[in-house]
């Protein structure tokens, strides 16, 4: 990283820490929903711009995190256990989901993981046995860990801050490893990736497997946040929605979801100023920025920054490997 | 390319830090969180208009104890996760009373933080569980269904005399509550629900459902739907010749559905709590006053909102001043009659869970109105 | 017995309008890898066209051309000029979230700028009930299912006996290819759209009398029209009708006779079932793929 791009992390990672001390319980709230929801988008840049599969099913990997944190905590289950096993009955769901799935091509897959989604709405709301079916499953409480309670809103923030840099950390390890170096060969021309010998499914799977358990992290998170699930909350939505963060951050750039997801969970709040036409605002915002930024906002300076930089100085002919982007 | 995350950080601090406390000196804060888009809008938008109608009598004539009402309008979407970051967001500007959801997902999920909060919190909510969490500052502009299925039961055990029913109902929280409770109350009379039959918020076809009903031959059908599929059920319904009674609630004989339904609407019977076809003068009054402002035919949710700020209003007269906690506990127990205040409509009282008691309705559908044969007495809840 | 063919029947009807909505669909999907995630809201809209130019005061059969024509200008031409073309050349990605907001934003639009409230349409024939081998059948669902049937009929020959079609087929095949041999592709692809847009007024046409014309009736459609594409198959025509009817028949046999709380889960299960199993869909031809 230049030392540009470090001094705006660091004062971002200030920022992080510091804003919600002067903030409402509302605003405390909102940077709660982001750390929350960037997990969740962390998953899915993984799937989609990582390992370049298109899954509309994350919202409902959410869905299942979130049930099941909140059903085992109120079986007596203390939240760690319940913390562990969300993310991983999301990433055996997933990887039983993707076995089939993932020989499809992309679009089809969208509409598999689409057809997955709904489905998984309809048994949350239709088993009323296991998942108080309509009612949903409201008075979640917020772990206690280790003596320190999280009850209070900027106990919460702090506390998903920190579980969000932890499991960005862990991604952050495994793409430099030489498995995440594999995902991006994945993306960037699979059938070339195979004839050099790797199991472009293996991996595939991997990263969908991985990116859905990464969604349920998000559900263990939000459970505790909001309070109350339902199953309408998981529905199509939110899957669009987490799309919509990856795409407008930046697929595949490992800050792209951050930065999405900030922006979709502020901009309702941008918005608010027009009120009764507070959606219709929304609809056009989305499409204005489709417009100009298809790449992102991410993929967008990195654009920038390469034209100035080839401005400036010729291209010199190297043997090592650029980053690009197609 | 870190400086754009950066900077939207920077806005973003901004935006939270700017908003400042609403209290001001010459007006009350009273927001209103409402369904104004998603399924629930047209419930939504009725109770919001019945409010504003109420606001803009009352601050014409110079509002409540001096103060004219603020009264800002935030969409919940319909969903229960919006609704509660929104009410977060009112409850940081200290309001004096909050006003809705409609929707009782989103009731159930905002009355833990007026709760905590200690902030009165007027519903336009039906389902049971609302009132049955013991929290002393949530209060109904309608009957609970736990108060209107048991009427409804007692007509159709009393009035149709039927030994078998089945139940159609919309699979939502409001539709599963009413069947849930309903249910019950047919368990308890010894009538046998021969056909239990859920369908979709926003359903279109109902050719499926109205085979099964067929096929069940039961001696009366009680419909629980909202109002479009309402109609588009009975359209159906007479489409495919059910002989049965249809007996419904509010939602199945209103104007509205009427209109929508045409000629298949005529013969249905139902409870009605809040109409607007009620033959008291006072509420055609209303009806014809909010016609005129806003060019449509309200639903019950009109009447609610409309009850809804003038219930305010005189509990915070009685009380004398804007103090959230006393109006709590006065409004518990507390009778309102038309002579205290003719805009409250009908004579309505709150008891100590927050339920509410009015007289209602009896009401058949002839010759594509709604007439009302018969008027229930209040329950005489405390 | 007679049960069953009620529901065979109602279906026939339902199925009949999500194949007109596939068909649009397709065509779109076919010629410029556009998968239009607004197809449900553009059936929706045209109803409110004809709405407002009756307010208006333009008689039924005016403000129904008048909305044909709208749809054609709006849905089809700029629809296409200002999203589809600028989004395409970034990837499917983009345009995928363009279409899913646009949906979002036509419906916002009829809710705010129209009303939230369901409208009475105005029926093309009396209510006339006929009775069918002992089921009951609007005579709006007969139309509704003669006018499908002739507008497809008509699409399939304008697409295989007319040059013009031939040569949209030929754009749908292989863009490149037929470029060489001289065809207008941009003009292949405009016209889909312009179908597209004609076929979706007149889905709005028929089935606003009997779903009442409301902002949010393109959620279901949107997704029945995708579901009947794929089922049928995304590259015939033929499919697309096929898989209309499936759909409509059996979401009714499902919600009546194994459950109606599922009764959403079934074409969904299909749906994947056959991604899974035959991606070309039933009726379709499976397409190469070139490395």
């Amino acid at each position: 990283m230049n030392r540009l791009g470090a001094i705006a992390f660091a004062c971002t990672i200030v920022l992080a820490l510091v804003l919600p001390q002067f903030l409402k319980g509302y605003g405390i709230f909102l940077l709660s929903m982001w750390a929350v929801l960037s997990v969740a988008a962390l998953g899915l840049n993984l799937t989609l711009g990582y390992a370049g599969q298109v899954s509309l099913a994350q919202g409902a990997f959410v869905g299942i995190g979130a049930y099941t944190a909140a059903l085992l905590m109120q079986a007596g289950w203390p939240y760690p256990a319940a913390f562990v096993c969300s993310a991983l009955l999301c990433f055996g769901v997933g990887w039983i989901l993707g076995y089939p799935a993932l020989r499809v091509q992309h679009h089809y897959l969208a509409f598999v993981t689409l057809a997955f989604n709904t489905l998984v709405f309809l048994v949350l709301r239709n088993e009323e046995w296991l998942t108080h079916g309509t009612y949903g499953i409201s008075g979640v409480m917020r772990p206690v860990l280790l003596g320190w309670s999280t009850g209070k809103p900027l106990a919460y923030y702090y506390f998903s801050l920190g579980m969000m840099a932890l499991v960005a950390a862990a991604l952050w390890w495994m793409l430099r490893s030489p498995w995440g170096r594999a995902f991006v060969a994945l993306r960037e021309n699979p059938i070339r990736a195979l004839s050099l010998g790797l199991d472009t499914r293996r991996y595939t799977l991997m990263a969908f497997a991985i990116g859905s358990s990464l969604g349920g992290i998000s559900g263990a998170l939000y459970a505790p946040l909001v309070q109350f699930i339902e199953p309408n909350s998981f529905a199509l939505a939110l899957s669009f929605n987490l799309l919509l963060m990856v795409i407008v951050g930046g697929s595949g750039y490992f800050f792209g979801p951050f930065l999405g997801a900030l922006i979709a969970v502020l901009l309702p709040e941008w918005l608010r100023v027009t009120e009764g036409y507070y959606l219709l605002a929304y609809a056009a915002a989305v499409m204005l920025m489709m417009a100009f930024f298809p790449y992102g906002l991410f993929g967008m300076v990195e654009r920038a920054l390469r034209a100035m930089r080839l401005k400036r100085v010729p291209p010199a002919p190297t043997l090592k490997a650029e980053r690009t982007r197609p | 390319m870190l400086r754009l995350g950066f900077c939207t950080l920077a806005v973003a601090a901004a935006v939270g830090l700017s908003s400042a406390s609403y209290a001001q000196d010459k007006t009350v804060y009273m927001p209103a969180l409402m369904e104004l888009s998603g399924a629930g809008a047209v419930s939504g938008t009725n109770f919001r208009d019945g409010m504003l109608m109420a606001i803009e009598e009352i601050n014409a004539k110079g509002g409540i104890l001096g103060r004219k009402i603020n009264t800002p309008v935030i969409d919940t979407q319909s969903d229960a996760g919006v609704s509660r970051a929104q009410m977060q967001k009112v409850l940081d500007n200290n309001p004096y009373v909050v006003f809705g959801p409609v929707f009782s997902g989103s009731v159930l999920v905002d009355m833990m933080l007026t709760q905590q909060a200690e902030i009165p919190e007027i519903v336009g909510g039906e389902a049971a569980a609302i009132t049955q969490k013991g929290d002393p500052y949530v209060f109904r502009t309608s009957f609970g269904q736990q108060f209107s299925m048991p009427k409804i039961a007692n007509y159709i055990r009393d009035g149709v005399k039927a030994k078998t029913v089945a139940v159609l109902w919309v699979n939502n929280d409001f539709g599963k509550g009413g069947r849930d409770t309903f249910i019950k109350e047919m368990k308890s009379r010894n009538i046998k629900v021969v056909a239990d039959i859920s369908s979709e918020s926003g359903q279109t076809d109902f050719s499926a459902d109205v085979v099964k009903i067929k096929d069940a031959n039961a001696n009366a059908i009680f419909v629980y739907l909202n109002e479009e599929e309402s109609a588009r059920f009975l359209k159906e319904a007479k489409k495919q010749g059910i002989k049965a009674p249809l007996i419904g609630e509010t939602t199945l004989l209103g104007q509205k559905v009427i209109d929508l339904a045409g000629g298949a609407a005529e013969g249905v019977k139902g409870h009605v709590g809040l109409t607007v076809d009620a033959p008291i003068p006072a509420v055609q009054e209303f009806a014809a006053k909010f016609k005129k402002r806003f060019n449509y035919v309200c639903d019950h949710n009109g009447i609610k909102g409309y009850t809804a700020v003038y219930f305010v209003k005189y509990v915070t007269e009685k009380v004398g001043k804007f103090d959230s906690k006393a109006f709590a506990k006065t409004a518990h127990g507390l009778t309102i009659t038309p002579k205290d205040e003719p805009n409250i409509l009908m004579e309505a009282t709150w008891d100590k869970n927050g339920d509410i008691d009015r007289e209602s309705f009896l009401g058949q559908v002839v010759n594509g109105k709604q007439k009302i044969v018969a008027t229930l007495p209040k329950l005489g809840i405390k | 017995m007679a049960s069953f063919i009620q529901l065979l029947v109602s279906g026939l009807a339902t199925g009949a309008i999500y194949a007109l909505i596939a068909v649009g669909f397709t065509l779109l999907w076919q010629t410029s890898q556009t998968i239009n995630f607004a197809q449900g809201e553009f059936v929706m809209l045209p109803a409110f066209f004809v709405l407002a130019a009756m307010n208006f005061g333009a008689p039924f059969w005016l403000a129904a051309l008048i909305a044909i024509a709208l749809s054609i200008a709006i849905l089809g031409v700029v629809f296409k000029l200002i999203i589809v073309d600028p989004m395409l050349k970034h990837g499917v990605l983009p345009l995928v979230i363009s279409t899913i907001a646009l949906s979002l934003f036509l419906k916002e639009g009829a809710k705010d700028f129209y009303s939230s409230q369901a409208q009475p349409f105005p029926a093309l024939v009396p209510a006339i009930d006929l009775h069918v081998f002992g089921a009951v059948v609007s005579m709006q669902s007969l139309v509704v299912l003669a006018v499908a049937i002739i507008t497809v009929v008509g699409l399939h020959l304008l697409l295989n006996q007319t040059r013009l079609g031939r040569m949209m087929q030929a754009t749908a095949q292989n863009a490149t290819l037929a470029r060489i041999l001289g065809i207008p592709v941009r003009r292949m692809v405009l016209y889909t759209f312009l179908i597209n847009g004609v076929l979706v007024a007149i889905a709005s046409i028929l089935i606003s009398p009997i779903y009442l014309a409301k902002f949010t009736n393109g959620e279901t459609l949107g997704i029945a029209a995708f579901l009947a594409a794929i089922i049928g198959g995304f590259n015939q025509v033929r499919g697309a009708i096929l898989g209309g009817i499936i759909l409509g028949v059996l979401d009714n046999l499902s919600a009546a006779y194994v459950s109606s709380q599922y009764r959403a889960a079934f074409p969904l299960i299909i749906l994947i079932v056959v991604i899974l199993w035959r991606p070309q869909g039933l009726l379709g031809r499976v397409e190469e793929r070139t490395v």
